[in-house]
């Protein structure tokens, strides 16, 4: 099988197999690689370039709003920016830089050699990155889809909405969601079955956990964003009838099913972010995370209720004032798990040596800016203040606020903290603590005056304002914070530049961590682990530091530091080029469904040779 | 062949089952929307003028019969029965067929009296779940048929047990799956 893991081949020596601590360089070695670190950084690329295209869209609508009756977009054109944003930001740039995440961390913090599924990983990345092209794809062809990320029925409906946007939209979501659940079943797999020796469920780092929990949530929350897409598709090109009010149809149907979706999606952007900062502020506070239990379970908790609250984006639909109590409630209780996260944070620092690396600050930024997004999440939990809230500016500075100073604050942080694990190489501190205070100052200026502006009643989606309203200041503010955004990614830029050209070594474990993927060098062998490591406590390093080596005795020797050198051969999966045919495949048939049935037929036979090639792809 | 896990399930049949869960979510939100959308149609044909119940018994007959053959395929690969193997491994498939069959000519019968897809609520609703159900069959007689084909050719033995496993559990859900809709669509109306 191409799957092996933890097979060991016993023929010839080290040298001369080909599978040994160094990668095949080459654009062929990349396009069939199955190593799920050069998975990872193919996601973080792609989805940090998304990032970069959504973020100029998002400068784009902000130049747009910085005075009123401004004339710098067409409403038409304003329209498609503000869903592209929102839709790169959530399906096209936060989840791929969270898989990416997950990619590179997890099997080196379970002591795995890889994924439990190569090949179907592979498989995940491609197809995420022709759907995104494809979604691109519709700039060129008639326009990019209108309709808000949320893409809201009657206004999507064919009648609404001739023009192919919307098809590109729904064709694009339906695609990457293949991936996104392949994804979802390869990490609860690899977590639930490729654990080294010692690893139980909760010695399990946080980061593990919540990409545990998250998977759970992308199994489950993706298959009714397939069912609403499939139905919408069925309207559009076959004249089915399922949101069609005029044929009994219920358009509130799609807002069921989208935010069925939807909140869950909410948990798969924030707990992973929430999975790192759980891992940093340990690190560089110096102490085991505090009430670790109370943590994996409040995760859990966040993820059972997440599934509990999607009426809370449908307040306004009219459902009745108990359906409204009854999710509102159900929405205040998930503060309770998050406040209790908060507090273990919190508590893991109180008394601890901290050391505020670029990684702790964007942990503690995030703490701290979570509370502000999460606080206001709590007031528009409530349907009479919804009611006020809905469809302002208000609503929009809430998830910027848990979004930006969630998500993105600890994508940030995990990569400051895990960049060096990946490349060898060191950042700059310096540098990397004005990413940080440009990136928060940025943030608040930009954000924080839109709970005023949405106060005051300006409207989301809407390309202007009149003057006299009192909002031109607000905006105005916000504008200038949208372009301390750019000025923010300068020091990012100028770091990456540095770790390139001038970047020290980083060595094992540069932060003094305890966790597994810190035993082995940077970047990690092609294998991982030269030996599965056996592991007895819940911070490894740090408990076999205390037992066995006096304070500030060399790194090198402690005994869970892996070998240089393999004591017998490793046998790793071979590179495979099958997951990219049939990602051709599938988007080949993709595209058939704007183009033609012949188009969609090709598309089922490359599908059908690449499913085969795979299948019967020879064991080595 | 399978590698050692650490739960001892061997990783390919635990995807399996976690998709199983996932599958749960989408044929949920399609059970509640033909539920949701049940009697709400504006303009006929109606279910209760077209279901044709006692056809529909017998290919339901069929298709749980394959399941039996698919547990019986399973038993001979488990012991190395390699006749029985492509016997049971043949009929599974070509009793999905058989179903697949039924459907066709359910779903022509059901145009062919002016119930096209776009016609209703009920004859959208309905073309979309059975038909995502047809879809999940005709995957698996492909699925069965291959194994077959590796059975037939001497590349099927004990060894492979757990592709065969895992097909079942497929098919199975699929027929558990049928089994509602059967329920909710024909026999509750």
């Amino acid at each position: 099988m191409a799957t092996s893991e933890t097979a060991v081949s016993g023929v010839g020596p080290l040298a001369e197999q080909e599978h040994e601590g160094t990668y095949a360089g080459g654009l062929w070695s990349w396009l069939t690689t199955v190593d799920h670190k050069r998975i990872g950084i193919l996601y973080f690329v792609t989805g940090f370039l998304f990032l970069l295209i959504a973020g100029v869209e998002g400068e784009l609508i902000r130049l747009q709003l910085a005075r009123p009756e401004n004339r710098l977009l067409d409403p038409e054109f304003y329209n498609q920016l503000f869903t592209m944003h929102g839709t790169t930001m959530v399906f096209f740039a936060g989840m791929p830089l969270i898989v990416a995440a997950f990619n590179i961390v997890v099997p080196l913090q379970i002591g795995a050699r890889d994924v439990a599924f190569p090949r179907l990983n592979a498989f995940s990345y491609w197809v995420f990155l022709f759907a995104g092209v494809f979604l691109y794809a519709s700039f060129f062809f008639g326009g990019a889809p209108d309709g808000g990320w949320f893409a809201y029925t009657p206004l999507t409906s064919k009648q609404y909405s001739p023009g192919t946007g919307i098809d590109f939209y729904v064709l694009a979501l339906l695609l990457g969601g293949i991936g996104t659940i392949a994804g979802g079943v390869n990490f609860l797999v690899t977590i639930i079955n490729m654990r080294a020796p010692g690893v139980r469920l909760m010695r399990m780092p946080l980061f593990t956990w919540m990409t545990f929990v998250t998977s759970v949530l992308i199994l489950l929350a993706f298959p009714p964003l397939t069912v609403g897409l499939a139905f919408m598709l069925f309207d559009r090109m076959f004249d089915t009838v399922f949101f069609n009010a005029a044929a009994g149809g219920d358009p509130l149907l799609w807002q069921h099913l989208f935010w069925v979706f939807g909140h869950p999606e909410v948990y798969i952007l924030i707990l992973p972010a929430f999975g790192i900062v759980s891992d940093v502020i340990p690190t560089f506070s110096k102490k085991p995370l505090f009430g670790y239990p109370v943590v994996v379970f409040s995760g859990v908790l966040i993820a059972f209720l997440g599934f509990g609250v999607w009426v809370h984006h449908m307040f306004a639909t009219g459902l009745g004032p108990i359906v409204n109590a009854v999710f509102g409630g159900a929405t205040m209780l998930i503060a309770i798990p998050t406040g209790v996260k908060i507090f273990n944070w919190i508590a893991t620092m109180w008394g601890g040596s901290l050391r505020f690396h670029p990684a702790m600050l964007f942990a503690v930024g995030l703490v701290a800016t979570f509370v502000v997004g999460g606080i206001s999440g709590v007031m528009h939990s409530s349907p009479p203040a919804d009611l006020q809230q809905t469809d302002t500016y208000f609503v929009v500075a809430h998830f910027h606020y848990v979004l930006i100073g969630g998500t993105v604050f600890g994508l940030f942080s995990g990569f400051y903290y895990w960049f060096s694990k990946v490349t060898g190489r060191l950042l700059h501190e310096g540098l990397g603590k004005w990413h940080f205070w440009l990136t928060f100052l940025a943030l608040n200026v930009t954000f924080f005056p839109m709970h005023f502006s949405g106060l005051l009643g300006q409207p989301r989606r809407t390309f202007t304002y009149a003057e006299g309203l009192g909002l031109e200041t607000y905006n105005l503010i916000s504008t200038i914070g949208a372009l301390l955004f750019v000025v923010a990614f300068v020091p990012l830029i100028a770091n990456l530049l540095y770790a390139w050209r001038r970047g020290g070594p980083a060595g094992p474990n540069p932060w003094d961590a305890s966790t597994l993927e810190w035993t082995m060098s940077s970047p990690p062998p092609h294998y991982n682990f030269a030996v599965i490591p056996e592991v007895e406590a819940r911070d490894p390093l740090w408990v076999r530091y205390d037992r066995e080596t006096a304070p500030g005795e060399d790194v090198g020797a402690r005994p869970l530091l892996q070998p240089e050198v393999p004591p017998k051969p490793v046998h790793m999966p071979s590179p495979s080029f099958w997951p990219l045919v049939l990602s051709v495949g599938l988007l080949i048939a993709t595209i058939g469904f704007l183009t033609g049935l012949v188009v969609n037929l090709i598309g089922v036979g490359v599908t059908l040779i690449g499913l085969y090639g795979w299948a019967f792809e020879p064991a080595d | 062949m399978e590698m050692p896990t650490s739960t001892g399930i061997p990783n390919r049949k635990l995807a399996m089952w976690t998709f199983i869960g996932s599958e749960c979510m989408l044929f949920g939100s399609l059970i509640a929307t033909y539920l949701i959308y049940k009697g709400r149609s504006l303009v006929g044909p109606y279910p209760d003028e077209l279901l044709n119940i006692p056809f529909i018994t017998v290919t339901t007959f069929v298709l749980l019969m394959s399941s039996l053959m698919m547990v019986l395929a399973l038993s001979a690969v488990q012991r190395g029965d390699r006749r029985m193997t492509k016997v049971w491994l043949f009929m599974t498939p070509l009793l999905g067929l058989v179903f697949l069959a039924g459907q066709y000519i359910e779903f022509s019968h059901f145009v062919h009296e002016g119930l096209g897809l776009s016609r209703n609520l009920f004859s959208s609703t309905f073309f979309v779940l059975t038909g995502t159900h047809g879809a999940h069959v005709a995957g698996g007689v492909l699925w069965l048929g291959t194994l077959w084909g590796l059975a037939m050719t001497g590349r099927l033995s004990e060894k492979n047990t757990v592709s065969v496993e895992i097909a079942g559990l497929y098919w199975h859900f699929v027929d558990v799956v049928w089994i509602v809709l059967f329920t909710i669509i024909y026999l509750l109306q």
